[in-house]
């Protein structure tokens, strides 16, 4: 088979996917079409290595090569569907310029040299910044597209073997606020249900998500539902048009951070009517209270600790009163009749609902705050761990759940538990085979105090894999230069180059996705495992091994006693020794070799599909025929907080007098180092733009196409226009994908956070808009 | 863009002929679904000229209700 003949089997198997999705049964001549007779291929199973959704795909491997791609019909995440991503994923393994040899700086210049080298001075470069400045003046910044085994490796090198918390995943600036909503209301990370909601639920609250783009085979799937279920409904609640809108049976644009009130004004409502499930709340309820005008961590070392009250229900329903429809109907822009239509959905008992968020709310400077209050909403009505209703957090990354929320990879996290809990230290020491000292108590630096630390100069080595920052810090500037600075050593593993291995002292290769074996855990808990398929190209190498090599070059090799064979199944029995617990039994090395994916927890080899219901969850006790318990709290409930509403760290003025929101393209992952390679996606979206409302860009003179000038605070840009393309912000407002390393809206965007998440909004920032 | 596959949608009752006009444009294969009306066409054209030259005839073709564009390939990642 030639390779014109297998990317038409490969065209013709995406048609016949799509055909499949869209008309359900459909039949063709001898099953499939002729041209998909796929003669000496070997198909393999693997999740995408796009998207936290983690659909399954079945790839065609010949002569050492990927030649085609399949969604895979046994996957229960996408059943044989895929996105433009999916399908086109494995092109982005042949870019011209794919990273094959290592590089060493050299008199300001890139130098290629044997990998071997340059691990050397990886190796010595470590050491000597350990030696000169401390171990916490050396960290690890990796990424959500970490496999499982890269984050663990990692973990365990950097807080076991060397003894710094310094370890952090780009995952920080896309899920943080999602890990803290969880562990504040339910006292354990990750979602309760699955996807299989999908097939259950009446209505479907979409909070300040595109899913249509970000997250496309879920949305497909809802759309099925739908369309065979005519009473389904489908609420866009955001600040933009978009894709989704236009497909949802309702469109409520609110105005940014009041997401905030209009969450506490939905409560108000449903409490003013009743329409609340009194004994659920008396037995798994409890009500609590924090602290107020927290701050947004612009400044340097900014520190926060949150506080708990215990508060009654009455005194909860108090404080709601300021937050009425009508009220709320000012802060928000959504007309109170919205509102009252949303509490009426949520209130209905008779409906199941589910809430999707992704982005929106995590990338908020009250993103641990709107968490909470969206789990209030299916907290204060019962609709919660059964199928068809729950709130569900959807990830960005393949496996910002699996490698970063599970395996530990943020710098307060360990495999199991917290670096501040001793029982957690104590676990890992004992099996990480290290001294408990070496794990310190107290957590290290995440991802924004991580670059200010390098600017600064408090941190002197930082080892960069899978990850761009020099595209997606915001208030890029600043960390770009100070990473720049004399005295800092930088190492950047990736596949291709980026603005990020430009600033880089080492370059090392790495191997890429199915050229290496791995495991990814998606957004509903599901791991995934695909075995080696391809050997990578030139000197690449997984980031597993290079942080195993690096090890070795620094005498911790003992740690990491493993064979090339060996060691990403050795990893996993090692890793999975941390949870041999019902709460998050993990499956086996060979249950996921077998398998397209297993839910965890599974004890016993059994998925648990809705957590913290005992039908579904063995680890949840059934009272009195009552299935509820919260078990992740010391109450054994779920904390419904109250949270105010406040407002962003900056909004629009008479100098900057626009709200600047950025986001993602469906043909695009992130910051678009892989998909840019890919001919048909690059020349889909071939570079950023600036959407406008059509009101403001008659105002200003701005045509579509036209150059426009955007200035912040803290930079400026210019970029086409785009009016009543695939989105519509509200006037007022522009929006501007990150995708683009030529066009850095990051120059423009604020470095404000979450003091409770550390995550950082993009989502808010004021700016100017002229016509260049 | 030169490998390139639909979904085509005939106006109703006409998916034998718009199979047969499809079929016989060049760089076209068609199979037809056996049990609705709904065609996968497939397109391998050898430049992206020749490619919107064709993409501008199927959509003049009457029987045709619509066209979905599902996968393409450009010419540098079939070479
Ligand atoms: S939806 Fe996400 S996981 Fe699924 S194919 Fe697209 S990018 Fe990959």
């Amino acid at each position: 088979m030639t390779r014109r003949e297998a990317l038409r089997s490969m065209a013709a198997a995406a048609a016949v996917t799509a055909a499949s999705q869209l008309a359900p049964g459909v039949a063709f001549a001898a099953g499939t079409p002729k041209t998909l007779s796929a003669e000496g291929l070997t198909w393999k199973k693997t999740p995408c290595r796009f998207c936290g959704t983690g659909c399954g795909l079945l790839i065609g491997i010949k002569d050492n090569r990927a030649v085609a791609v399949k969604g895979d019909p046994a996957s229960a995440v996408n059943k044989g569907l895929c996105c433009v991503k999916g399908y086109h994923s494995v092109i982005a393994l042949y870019g011209k310029d794919r990273l094959t040899r290592a590089y060493v700086r050299n008199n300001g210049q890139l130098i290629p040299v044997p990998i071997g080298e340059a691990l050397d001075l990886v190796a010595s470069k470590l050491k000597e910044t350990i030696d000169k400045h401390g171990k916490n003046a050396a960290g690890i910044y990796g990424s959500g597209q970490w496999t499982i085994p890269d984050g663990y490796v990692a973990s365990k090198l950097f807080k076991g073997a060397i003894g710094t918390n310094n370890v952090e995943a780009n995952a920080r600036l896309c899920m943080a606020s999602a890990v803290t909503g969880f562990m504040t209301t339910f006292g354990l990370d990750e979602p309760m249900g699955c996807y299989e909601d999908i097939d259950h639920a009446d209505v479907f609250v979409l909070w300040g998500n595109n899913m249509a783009e970000m997250h496309p085979v879920l949305f497909s799937r809802m759309l099925d539902r739908r369309l065979r279920n005519a009473h389904v409904k489908i609420v866009d609640l955001a600040t933009r048009w978009t894709r989704t809108s236009m497909a949802a049976d309702r469109s409520i644009l609110f105005q940014p951070n009041a997401d905030l009130a209009l969450a506490n004004a939905i409560a108000y409502e449903m409490i003013r009517n009743q329409w609340i499930h009194r004994t659920f709340l008396d037995r798994h309820v409890s009500f609590h209270e924090g602290k107020t005008n927290i701050g947004y961590g612009t400044q340097d070392k900014f520190q926060f600790t949150d506080e708990n009250r215990n508060i009654t229900f009455n005194e909860y329903v108090k404080r709601l009163e300021e937050y009425t429809p009508d009220k709320v109907e000012k802060i928000s822009g959504v007309p109170a009749r919205d509102i009252r239509y949303l509490a009426s959905l949520y209130g209905d008992p008779g409906k199941k609902v589910v809430s999707y968020w992704c982005m929106g709310m995590n990338q908020h400077v009250r993103g641990t705050w709107i968490q909470n209050l969206v789990y209030n909403l299916h907290l204060l009505t019962g609709k919660i761990s059964q199928p068809g209703n729950g709130p569900f957090s959807l990830t960005g990354q393949p496996s910002a759940c699996g490698t970063v929320r599970e395996a530990g990879t943020l710098t307060h996290r360990l495999p199991h538990g917290d670096v501040t809990n001793e029982a957690d230290r104590k676990m890992a020491a004992r099996i990480w085979g290290v001294p408990v000292e070496n794990i310190q108590p107290k957590p290290g630096l995440h991802t924004v105090e991580m670059f200010r630390a390098l600017d600064r100069g408090d941190l002197r080595f930082l080892w960069i894999q899978v990850t761009n920052p020099m595209v997606t810090m915001p208030k890029l500037k600043r960390y770009r230069e100070g990473a720049r600075k004399e005295g800092r050593f930088v190492v950047v593993s990736d596949v291709y180059p980026t603005p990020t291995t430009d600033i880089a002292d080492v370059i090392l290769p790495s191997a890429m996705w199915i050229e290496r074996e791995g495991m990814f855990g998606n957004s509903e808990r599901r791991t995934q495992h695909w075995e080696q398929m391809l050997k990578p190209p030139g000197d690449a190498m997984s980031d597993t091994w290079q942080l195993i090599e690096v090890a070795r070059r620094m005498g911790l090799g003992k740690h990491f006693n493993w064979t090339y064979e060996n060691h990403i199944p050795e990893i996993w029995k090692e890793y999975t020794s941390f949870h041999h617990d019902p709460k998050h039994e993990m499956a086996t090395y060979q249950a996921l070799r077998e398998n397209p994916g297993v839910m965890w927890p599974c004890p016993g080899g059994r998925e648990t599909k809705w957590r913290y219901n005992a039908r579904y969850d063995p680890a949840a006790k059934s009272v009195n025929g009552d299935p509820i318990d919260f078990y992740g709290k010391p109450d054994r409930r779920a904390w419904i907080w109250f949270r105010p509403w406040e407002p962003a760290a900056e909004e629009p003025d008479a100098e900057f007098p626009f709200w600047l929101n950025t986001g993602r393209v469906v043909e695009h992952w992130h910051t678009g180092s892989m998909t840019r390679r890919i001919p048909i996606l690059h020349k889909a979206v071939p570079n950023a733009y600036v959407e406008l409302h059509p009101m403001d860009a008659r105002k200003l003179g701005i045509r579509n196409g036209d150059r426009v000038r955007l200035t912040s605070r803290r930079g400026a840009l210019t970029l086409p226009a785009q009016i009543d393309g695939r989105g519509r912000p509200q006037e007022g407002h522009v929006f501007v994908p990150f995708f683009d390393e030529a066009i850095l809206i990051n120059e423009l965007t604020l470095d404000a956070f979450c003091p409770i998440s550390k995550q950082p909004d993009y989502k808010k920032c004021a700016v100017q808009v002229e016509r260049a | 863009m030169p490998i390139k596959s639909y979904l085509a949608y005939p106006k109703e009752g006409w998916g034998e002929l718009l199979a047969e006009k499809l079929a016989a444009l060049p760089g076209c294969s068609v199979e037809p679904a056996e049990n609705r009306e709904l065609l996968i066409l497939i397109t391998d054209t050898p430049e992206e000229a020749s490619d919107q030259a064709l993409e501008q005839r199927l959509l003049a073709i009457p029987e045709l209700d619509g066209l979905a564009l599902v996968a393409a390939y450009a010419e540098e990642e079939i070479g």
